[in-house]
């Protein structure tokens, strides 16, 4: 069970990863988004895998470990946070600057490709 | 209040004085300002007896002992001569500066930065703390460039500031350096046990890197070669700054870091050699330069270099009598400098030029400042009873009774004598010049006597030149040997005072400098031809021209790391994140530990297969972004599922709710982006992207792994004991939260509400259009609100809000709280906003989502502070049972009204995020209504 859960982290953080890359803000907010969840699946399993062992007193007979439980809850709601923040920036981005670019690049505006066509022709 | 503490603050506050009392005339002002500094030299002399007598006082307010910083003050000998000389002649100077400074200027801010400078200068050299001398020697350098800039919309000031600033700011950190290590090695930031443990400081490996560090901090400020060169341009500060700071004070820091820290680093090879040579280099070099200056303060500046450069030699010379010389020259180079400083701006400010070559034969016209500067230049020169005279012949004595150089050791007194001969050669220059030489020539001003009182610094300044030249044991001989003795840490040797010491060497080498002096001056003419061959070397321009070069490199550099691609970023910090994670897996024998694994069964298996096919899914159809949305939203429900099936209920709940908030949050802002991303990696990027994402997720699958199949030495069973008996609850992770770790949560609830405060405005100014169809091309539909939808939500709402309520009071107990019943009601209010839109809501749900923020934020920390009625720390926790009739047992805690301000954080942020991003889609968006 270990090993299909530790594969299971892997491909979501290199699917994170790799999303994060790329050049445009949205791919970069799911990827952030995928990441978070290997992240709290990670610290999760730091705790051990356990099954049938809630952390609530009297309801099993060993119990889990809560602590990594505890991290982890305020981690996927802040996390959320952070998403929210992260894709409303991206959403602040394009109507101040006209363009959804991470990448450095300025993409041309239409006035400036109309002015390109009409200079060749 | 004890005094020592009040000789400084009295100062500090003399910094608002002038501010206050600038809108009076500028006698007034002076006046005013000059109170505070004469109340503290006041004080200095009260307890000078006693400190003549041998005393030595301090005082310290610990601040944070255990890193040594504290409030320490300490006079002894060397602080009262440098307290003397930093209020004497800063009184002096603002009497002066009342008559240099003209209407124009702003006379109230001058005076308080020169007080401020004051101020600072008194830190240096009464601390008593290492770390407290390095705070005022950097406030020394602040307010230096102030003055020096002061008059700021001429450019050569504002260049000669920013020089000065950082040729001395930078020796700072390096003083900063020396000095926190010299305190480490010792193991006390406290001065008199660093000055006592000289012998073990010496000895320790790291002598060398103190010393170097410490002196280069000491060489800056000193204006020692190789940094001499930002001296002659903070020329261009107000002639009374060049006077008190440029030659008297601030210059003399360097100079007393070194006579302060003698008993502890001084007497070794190292500092003999770099500091003596480094003096005679700068002593030189001083003189020489001195010499072909044409502007009046320019060769005054470049003979201050020299003297420095003289003091800096007998320092280093390593015998006790030579650090007596250097002491006492201190004092009588600040007494002629000054005098001449102020003489050079009577002569500027009433004759209207500094250039030597158009000042001549001045003596006519203000025969009295003549002979006032003739008689300070001759002390300068070193002219027979004027104070000068004294101090160089003990500094002769003592080049001739230094032995360190080996063999060569003769050289020291020949280049002493050297120096010397250009110290008398420059002294005659200035007189000669100035005052005799012909007549003016294109002057802008008729030259004629200053106002009565301008002249009286000058006054004091040479009559004390005359005095000690004359009376030298009486006017001084206690103070220097005082000073001698606090420098040394260890008895003074004995020396004699006097004028006369009969016919010997040193008597033989003052006459040959002085008619030397003479003999070179009076074949000046062909020293300046040779002079002239020379191509001229502005360091003012090479500083600028490197600090250009400077900016261009950072410039470039600054666009190769930073140009505005946030792949690049990510790239690079990924790539060091690669290889500091995978370096230590190195040395990892195997990935799997020796704990037992968890046998799979088919249902885990279906989840992991799902998970990773939502995964990759999600990545192979990222450009379609509403269909990668969903794929993104399966493998949120698996991993809610994951944390179900291993044992975290509170996880799951929360994970699941946060997952419909995150997706309809994603969609909202997806009707406003771009639906498609276009095809823009290259084919190399995407396999390089593919490369790091795989080595990255390996590692992280590598670390998880090896992590779980290890025995777990937990802490938690801390919590999993006290939880009932100490939390009142038996669900452990709800208690943790609310109790163990409140104070964890209580921050996270804060940056919860400042992330949607933040999102709150960066929505408020959006300009975004409304797209009016779908990226293929079909409008929206009109028909927003399915009637099916909207009633059946509503008559969910209710439920689900029980719900909710049922999940937060059983959160202490079993899995829920209030991050998870927050989402729950979150969930349900968005419903209704999704069914029956932003206007039909506006009406019935008058809900200030931003008061809710900060209320649960609010109940939250009183709750917290609640406790401290019960004279309990801060978010102590209190709980009980009750009995009641039909309900029965239950129980209050403190902890559930923590939970309620969780609760209405998490709502109230969730929905300020949510409503406000869904109110752009509606014609509800705020376009004029902006409040902000």
């Amino acid at each position: 069970m270990e090993g299909v859960y530790a594969f299971c982290v892997g491909v979501m953080t290199a699917c994170g990863i790799f999303l994060t890359l790329r050049g445009r803000t949205f791919p970069v907010v799911v990827g952030l988004t995928l990441l978070s969840y290997a992240v709290n699946l990670f610290l999760f399993a730091s705790g051990r895998l356990k099954l049938e062992a809630a952390a609530v007193l009297g309801m099993s007979d060993s119990y889990g470990d809560p602590l990594p439980q505890a991290l982890v809850l305020t981690a996927i709601v802040i996390g959320f946070a952070m998403t929210a923040f992260a894709v409303i920036l991206a959403m602040r981005a394009r109507a101040d600057l006209g363009n959804d670019h991470v990448d450095g690049r300025i993409p041309k505006t239409p006035v400036e490709q109309r002015q390109k066509s009409g200079g060749q022709r | 209040m004890n005094t020592l503490l009040c000789i400084p603050l009295l100062v500090l506050i003399g910094t608002i004085v002038p501010l206050c009392s600038a809108r009076y005339s500028r006698t007034a002002c002076a006046f005013l300002t000059a109170a505070m500094p004469a109340l503290a030299l006041f004080l200095v002399l009260e307890l000078a007896p006693a400190i003549l007598g041998g005393e030595r006082f301090t005082t310290s307010i610990p601040w944070v002992p255990s890193i040594g910083l504290e409030l320490a003050f300490r006079l002894d000998g060397l602080a009262l001569l440098f307290s003397f000389l930093i209020l004497g002649i800063g009184l002096l100077i603002i009497l002066y500066a009342r008559y240099y400074l003209s209407e124009k200027d702003n006379i109230g801010k001058f005076f308080s930065y020169l007080i401020l400078f004051m101020f600072a200068m008194l830190g240096v050299v009464m601390s008593d703390n290492l770390i407290q001398i390095w705070v005022f020697w950097e406030l020394t350098s602040i307010s230096s460039f102030l003055l020096i800039s002061f008059w700021g919309h001429k450019s050569d000031a504002r260049k000669g500031a920013r020089m000065a600033l950082t040729i001395t700011g930078a020796g700072g950190l390096f003083l900063l350096a020396g000095l926190l290590i010299l305190g480490n090695v010792v193991g006390s930031f406290d001065l008199q046990t660093v000055l006592d443990s000289g012998d073990m400081i010496r000895a320790h490996a790291l002598y060398p890197v103190i010393v170097v560090l410490i002196l280069i901090g000491a060489f800056t400020k000193s204006a020692q070669f190789p940094f001499h060169f930002w001296l002659p341009n903070a020329m261009a500060a107000p002639t009374p700054v060049s006077a008190y700071l440029h030659s008297a004070t601030m210059v003399k820091a360097g100079i007393f870091l070194m006579a302060r820290f003698y008993p502890s680093l001084a007497g070794t090879e190292l500092w003999f050699l770099i500091v003596s040579l480094t003096g005679l280099a700068t002593f030189l070099l001083g003189g020489y330069l001195a010499l072909f200056q044409h502007d009046l303060k320019g060769l005054l500046a470049n003979s201050t270099i020299s003297h420095l450069g003289l003091i800096t030699l007998l320092l280093g010379m390593g015998s006790d009598l030579a650090l007596v010389a250097a002491i006492f020259h201190i004092i009588n180079h600040a007494t002629f400098k000054a005098s001449l400083f102020m003489a050079a701006g009577i002569i500027d400010h009433e004759s209207g030029s500094r250039d030597m070559r158009q000042l001549n034969g001045l003596w006519k016209y203000m025969p009295y400042t003549a002979t006032l500067a003739m008689v300070a230049a001759s002390a300068m020169a070193g002219v027979p009873l004027l104070n000068g005279f004294l101090s160089k012949e003990m500094f002769f004595t003592e080049t001739l009774h230094q032995g360190s150089l080996g063999s060569l050791s003769w050289m020291v007194p020949v280049l002493a004598t050297l120096g010397g001969v250009l110290s008398v050669a420059y002294s005659t220059r200035f007189i000669h010049d100035v005052f005799f030489n012909g007549e003016p020539i294109n002057l802008p001003k008729t030259p004629h006597e200053p106002p009565r009182y301008m002249r009286v610094p000058v006054e004091v300044l040479v009559a004390l030149c005359l005095l000690v030249g004359i009376l030298p044991s009486l006017i001084v001989g206690d103070l220097l040997y005082s000073a001698s003795f606090a420098a040394l840490n260890s008895p003074v040797p004995d020396y004699s005072l006097s004028i006369w010491h009969g016919f010997n060497l040193p008597l033989l080498m003052s006459f040959i400098a002085f008619f030397g002096g003479l003999l070179v001056y009076y074949n000046r003419q062909h020293l300046y031809k040779f002079q002239a061959q020379f191509p001229s070397n502005d360091p003012k321009l090479v500083f600028e021209r490197s600090i250009q070069a400077l900016v261009t490199w950072c410039k470039w550099f600054i666009g190769v790391f930073e140009n505005g691609s946030l792949q690049r970023y990510t790239y690079f910090v990924l790539s060091f994140a690669i290889i500091v994670s995978a370096y230590p897996l190195l040395d990892l024998d195997t990935t799997a530990g020796q704990r037992p694994e968890i046998p799979l069964d088919a249902l885990s298996i279906t989840g992991a297969v799902l998970l990773t096919i939502g995964s990759l899914a999600t990545v192979v159809w990222h450009r379609r972004r509403m269909v990668a949305l969903l794929t993104l939203s399966v493998v949120g429900l698996i991993v809610s599922l994951a944390f179900a099936k291993f044992s975290a209920p509170d996880l799951a709940l929360t994970q699941l709710s946060v997952e419909v908030v995150t997706i309809i949050l994603l969609m909202l802002a997806l009707f406003f982006l771009p639906q498609k991303t276009p095809k823009e990696s290259s084919p190399r990027r995407v396999v390089r992207d593919l490369g790091i994402s795989a080595m990255i997720g390996g590692i992280i699958g590598t670390v998880i792994y090896a992590i779980m199949t290890r025995p777990l030495d937990t802490i938690s069973t801390f919590f999993t004991e006290n939880s009932k008996t100490g939390g009142g609850g038996t669900n452990v992770v709800n208690v943790i939260l609310v109790d163990f770790r409140g104070f964890d949560t209580l921050g996270e609830i804060t940056v919860l509400g400042i992330a949607a405060l933040g999102i709150f405005k960066l929505i408020s100014r959006m300009r975004l259009y409304m797209p009016s169809s779908d990226d293929g091309g079909r409008p929206w539909s009109s028909d927003r609100h399915p009637l099916m939808l909207s009633v059946v939500s509503q008559s969910l709402l209710p439920l689900a809000l029980l719900v909710s309520a049922y999940i937060f009071l059983r959160g202490h107990n079993m899995p829920g709280g209030g991050f998870i019943a927050g989402l729950i009601t979150s969930v349900a209010i968005i419903q209704q906003y999704v069914a029956h839109g932003v206007d039909w809501i506006k009406d019935r749900l008058k809900l200030d989502y931003q008061i809710m923020i900060g209320s649960g934020i609010g109940i939250a920390a009183l709750t917290g502070l609640g406790s401290w009625f019960f004279g309990e720390s801060f978010l102590t926790s209190w709980f009980d049972y009750f009995y009641l009739p039909v309900i029965g047992k239950f129980e209050l805690a403190s902890a559930m009204l923590f939970d309620l301000g969780v609760f209405l954080t998490v709502v109230g942020a969730t929905m300020l995020i949510l409503a406000n991003l869904g109110q752009l889609t509606t014609s509800e968006r705020p376009v004029h209504e902006e409040d902000a």
